[in-house]
């Protein structure tokens, strides 16, 4: 660059306005394509989960909602979100801590390894589970019923008729595969953006390694935590390809929410289906809601620390 | 004199490396990495001649090749619309641009099932689509056309979160050093904004692909599962896995497992590519 251009430089969008845009109709043309195609792709769908699930009126809607199958099915997906979550949160912040605080041999491969369970089809996670767990599995055939290996477990379990697959454990499993690396995603590359200076400098003025984590640790990644678990709870709750492998499909004992809605759906009970489906489709705006909300905090956050 | 043992790196400050790393390693063994290992463990109980049998079977050829075509078609017309989107998102200012912005990841946020039902209801001959293609002749629904219609919906916001951030930061300098040199506009889109954007693009691409080559809910309640026609990968192996055949199941699992591994692989090359890229022309 010549000492010229540095001396003078106008404000970019004086610049930017005349020589680094498009003529109005071009923009005008772009604009439209992209709106043209998030309607088809995104709008229209929304607006018809909703339209449908009221397609017959208010007393439907909440009769569907308060059948006994759809209420045992939200109780389990529940159930399902409020184990896999704090389990992949107290997983996230460990996995975070480690990585992004200190330095060890295959931090790399650590990284991938947690990045699987995203690149594994929903199918095959649930595959996997009854291949460990299932009556001709890995386990299963420890514990098989004719000649266990394991028999004072095998018999426990007979006793308390205590299932994997086909059962609620299996579900749970199933969604804690699926939601794994969400929390984590998130906290690692926040916690090694903001590097360990802050926690060694409290270290060093005294305060415990608790002490740190409460009140140092935990207030910078407060809103990428808060961020990781909303994902991961929309998930947990909305999975559908693993959960069906390992459920068994019970009515009313082992359908989560999105299993109810195929089990309405195959009865060609449409206005039901969506009427179910009505509820996943609000978690997932509020999801989305409180994601713009959370990124919108950070971002004001972030400025006022840039600015002196 | 400890301090300067500190800064050498000798004694770490911070507590809790065996705890937080011991903890990490025990969960991803105990969620991840021995649950994946049975896949293995069953292969090896099959003969590699009833393993070759299984993979290359009819109808589960049928479904690489529908699962590969419909997720790469899919993932191509994402980048381009994906790419618009970015563009008008970053670049121009219009009416409802943040409700847009937040809407753009609703794919990630509504469950599959859901999405599944609302496209294949959409798209039926009843429809408010479908009903408007069905006098043109064309069907979606039971189609292999409605496999890509779910596949393009589900990989929408990759492009658009890869490539916005990208355009964000692209610096107003290089353009306009391009056009002060007698450059069009057309000519600078395409010889400098493009080439900086490609690593994100193929990142965004790639992604896509993954996501949809494993995609299952979204699929099944517009395809129709019709053998050999409309049965993806995930399909085939949920079929043995209903007739309880879970060496079958497992043995096509294998080849998907080996493609989604090979491709994590490439997506973090791209992604090394992408950050490299950045430090380097943005700095």
């Amino acid at each position: 660059m010549t000492p010229a251009a540095t001396t003078f430089r106008p404000p970019h969008s004086v610049v930017a306005r005349h020589t680094t845009s498009e003529p109005p109709l071009v923009r005008r043309a772009l604009i439209g394509i992209a709106l043209v195609f998030l309607s088809l792709f995104l709008f229209l769908p929304l607006v018809f989960v909703f339209t449908q699930a009221f397609a017959k009126g208010l007393g439907f809607y909440f009769e569907t909602l308060r059948d006994p199958n759809a209420w045992s099915a939200i109780k389990l997906t529940l159930i399902a979100a409020a184990i896999a979550v704090p389990l992949n949160c107290v997983f996230g912040v460990c996995a975070a801590w480690a990585i992004a605080k200190f330095d060890f041999p295959g931090k790399n491969i650590l990284l991938t390894l947690i990045d699987l369970p995203f690149s594994v089809s929903p199918v095959i996670a649930g595959l996997i589970y009854v291949l460990v767990f299932g009556a001709q599995g890995w386990l299963g055939l420890y514990l098989n019923a004719d000649h266990p290996q394991l028999p004072g477990l095998a018999n426990w379990l007979n006793d308390h008729n205590f299932k994997i697959i086909f059962a609620v454990p299996g579900i749970v499993l199933a969604t804690i595969f699926v939601t794994f690396p969400f929390v984590a995603r998130e906290l690692i590359p926040l916690m090694q953006a903001q590097g360990r200076s802050e926690e060694e400098a409290a270290r060093v003025l005294g305060a415990s390694g608790w002490q740190t984590f409460w009140r140092v640790t935990l207030p910078n990644i407060k809103w990428g935590l808060i961020y990781g678990v909303i994902l991961c709870n929309a998930r947990a709750m909305g999975e559908f390809g693993a959960v069906s492998v390992v459920s068994g499909k019970i009515r009313g004992q082992t359908n989560t929410i999105p299993l109810h809605i195929e089990a309405l759906y195959d009865d060609y009970n449409f206005t039901g289906a969506f009427a179910v489906a009505s509820l996943l489709a609000f978690l997932a705006l509020i999801t989305l809601g409180l994601k713009t909300w959370v990124e919108h905090k950070n971002a004001t956050r972030n400025e006022t620390e840039l600015s002196p | 004199m400890a301090i300067k043992r500190i800064q050498a790196g000798k004694i770490r400050v911070l507590p809790g490396f065996k705890l937080t790393l011991g903890f990490t390693l025990f969960y991803l063994s105990l969620i991840v990495l021995i649950p994946l290992a049975a896949v293995f463990w069953k292969t090896s109980t099959l003969t590699w001649p009833q393993f070759w049998h299984t993979i290359t079977m009819p109808t589960a050829m049928a479904s690489y090749r529908l699962t590969f075509g419909a997720s790469f078609l899919a993932a191509l017309v994402n980048a381009v619309f994906g790419l618009i989107v970015a563009w008008v998102l970053v670049r121009y200012e219009f009416f409802g641009k943040k409700i847009v912005d937040a809407l753009v990841d609703l794919p990630f946020a509504l469950p599959t099932a859901v999405a599944g039902i609302t496209l294949a209801a959409l798209y039926s001959k009843t429809g408010w689509i479908g009903q408007l293609l069905e006098p043109l002749g064309i069907k979606i629904a039971n189609t292999q056309l409605g496999i890509f219609i779910a596949l393009t919906f589900i990989g929408l916001p990759f492009i658009v979160r890869t490539v916005q951030p990208i355009l964000e930061d692209l610096d107003p300098e290089l353009e306009e050093a391009a056009s002060s040199l007698g450059a069009s506009r057309w000519q600078v889109f395409w010889r400098v904004i493009l080439p900086m954007l490609t690593p994100a693009l193929l990142t965004g691409f790639a992604l896509a692909f993954a996501r949809a080559l494993g995609e299952y809910g979204s699929v099944i309640f517009i395809a129709g599962n019709i053998p050999m026609k409309t049965q993806i990968t995930p399909v085939v192996i949920m079929g043995e896995l209903d007739m309880f055949d879970y060496g079958k199941a497992t043995a096509i699992a294998v080849v998907m497992l080996v493609v989604s591994f090979m491709l994590l692989l490439t997506i973090n090359v791209l992604q090394w590519w992408t950050n490299r890229f950045n430090t380097n022309h943005l700095a």
